[in-house]
């Protein structure tokens, strides 16, 4: 397993060589961090600088590659160790290792083609890859379910989700009961590798919102599940400094109404989505969930060398 | 009454669900992408045996349900209700009835051994041991010839159970069979 993991680093450090993506290596140990409300920091105990400031593990290294971006880096890799406070499961380790590139100029259909290439090198080897079939996610929940995720109800979501795998809990936001449903009830049934995109407009996290051909405002956000796993998430990312701080700040307002940890805002990244971001197209990838794949392992302590509880 | 949050839930954990007392057979944390965490639990019904699944959301709680397995000493039944005795030398008695003694009362022995599950302090569900020794009440008579043809014949034990014998087998032999199965394991030397 070792020598898998070291093999698929230098898969990967090759495939980005050749197409002249810059490797980068930025902190793990930040002023700020994710205000995303499902993704909670290891805070450091100590304190840094004159105002006793605390320093975050980084959730991905999303905002500092951003800052590079911005000042002009060009597309750029890296594969950065992160960190998420969570449990652990199968396919959770609070400690994992991810790939996140950036590429200016493309659109989020080329990132999803390059994201393939990629899969497809490290899986299978060198010939040219197969077409990963890639559902709106309209088309996905119309398909599975007959249901129109971007206009049904509230309550029609809650009886689906009580039906199919007897929900206890009610009153869930919408996006929890779309990605309940998403993972537990379409997910399962779907097969191979597959991508989702256009996503409901309060799933966009740091992408743009677009009106999609019916009307309805979608984030240009896609995800890569494979073999039943989410390996990939990508954006075409937000470059507007206004709508990043509203956005933060609605994250924080959501964060103190459930009562979770209160994060400063970054405002390193704001300064440079003011100082201009190149339209630009990203994604992270889960390097530990791809080398499950490539050797086919269950279980992500199968490709760690020492997951947190043993670390 | 106490009770658990999800985060405490692990195989074995007993709880309330629609107001019975379930055991957790198997609890997995989902956390779908960026969002919400779940919990998907199978659940037995410790009054019934049967499965159920529920999905919570990570942080919810269920109420414990106040449930004690414990062996108890078979001792008598009045026709009404079945009687146990605890083995905690407290001599305390527990009367169980028709529903919770169910099929089990079919492998009962006296002085022998059950897992009891008291719920609320009432008994809910009794449980044989795998292995039991009884002896044959009735069966037809052993017919001559090789045993090795492994032929069956019925035979209804002491405590009321049928079971399929080897043609050898005669009234009065005592028998090791296996309550889960209902298959006799041999005939056991008195």
């Amino acid at each position: 397993m070792l020598t898998a993991r070291a093999e698929l680093l230098a898969q990967i450090r090759t495939f980005f060589a050749t197409r002249n993506v810059l490797e980068v290596d930025t902190p793990v140990l930040a002023a700020a961090t994710a205000s995303d409300l499902h993704i909670q920091s290891w805070k450091t105990e100590n304190t840094w600088g004159q105002n006793n400031q605390a320093l975050y593990l980084q959730t991905s290294p999303e905002y500092a590659m951003k800052r590079l971006l911005a000042s002009g880096s060009g597309a750029i890799y890296q594969l950065a160790k992160a960190f998420r406070f969570e449990e652990t499961s199968d396919r959770h380790n609070p400690e994992f290792t991810l790939l996140e590139w950036y590429q200016p100029g493309y659109s989020l259909s080329q990132l999803m083609d390059e994201v393939e290439a990629l899969l497809h090198l490290v899986t299978q080897g060198t010939a040219p890859p197969t077409d990963i079939p890639r559902f709106s996610y309209r088309e996905l929940f119309q398909q599975n379910l007959d249901i129109d995720p971007h206009k049904i109800s509230n309550d029609d979501l809650e009886q689906l989700a009580k039906r199919e795998i007897s929900l206890v809990a009610q009153g869930l936001s919408r996006t929890d009961y779309l990605q309940l449903i998403l993972s537990q009830i379409i997910e399962p049934a779907m097969r191979d590798n597959w991508f989702l995109y256009d996503y409901p407009e309060e799933q966009a996290a740091l992408a743009q919102v677009k009106t999609d051909n019916a009307g309805v405002k979608v984030a240009q956000r896609f995800e890569l599940f494979c073999s039943g796993m989410e390996i990939a998430n990508g954006y075409y990312e937000l470059t507007d400094p206004v709508e990043q701080r509203r956005r933060f700040e609605s994250d924080l307002d959501k964060r103190q109404r459930t009562n979770r940890a209160l994060v400063p805002i970054d405002e390193n990244l704001i300064a440079a989505l003011e100082s201009g971001l190149p339209d630009c197209a990203g994604v992270a990838l889960g390097v530990d969930r791809l080398l499950m794949i490539a050797t086919g392992a269950k279980s992500i302590s199968q490709v760690i060398s020492f997951t947190t509880d043993l670390a | 009454m106490a009770n658990y949050s999800t985060s405490e839930f692990k195989s074995g954990m007993k709880a309330l669900v629609d107001g019975e007392p379930c055991s957790i057979l198997e609890n997995e944390m989902v956390k779908p992408g960026k969002g919400q965490a779940f919990n998907r639990v199978k659940w037995r019904n410790l009054m019934n045996g049967r499965m159920l699944e529920r999905t919570y959301k990570s942080g919810e709680s269920v109420e414990a349900a106040d449930v004690l397995e414990t062996d108890m000493e078979y001792l008598y039944t009045d026709g009404e209700f079945w009687h146990f005795m605890k083995t905690d030398d407290s001599y305390e008695q527990v009367a169980v009835d028709e529903n919770a003694i169910a099929d089990s009362k079919n492998w009962l022995k006296e002085q022998c051994l059950y897992t009891v599950i008291l719920w609320n302090d009432a008994a809910i569900s009794v449980t044989p041991p795998n292995f039991v020794e009884l002896e044959v009440a009735d069966t037809d008579p052993g017919l001559k010839g090789d045993t090795a043809q492994g032929g069956t014949k019925p035979a209804t034990l002491s405590s009321g159970a049928q079971v399929k014998v080897p043609l050898f087998i005669n009234i009065g032999d005592v028998l090791r069979v296996d309550t889960r199965t209902n298959e006799y394991q041999n005939r056991v030397n008195k």
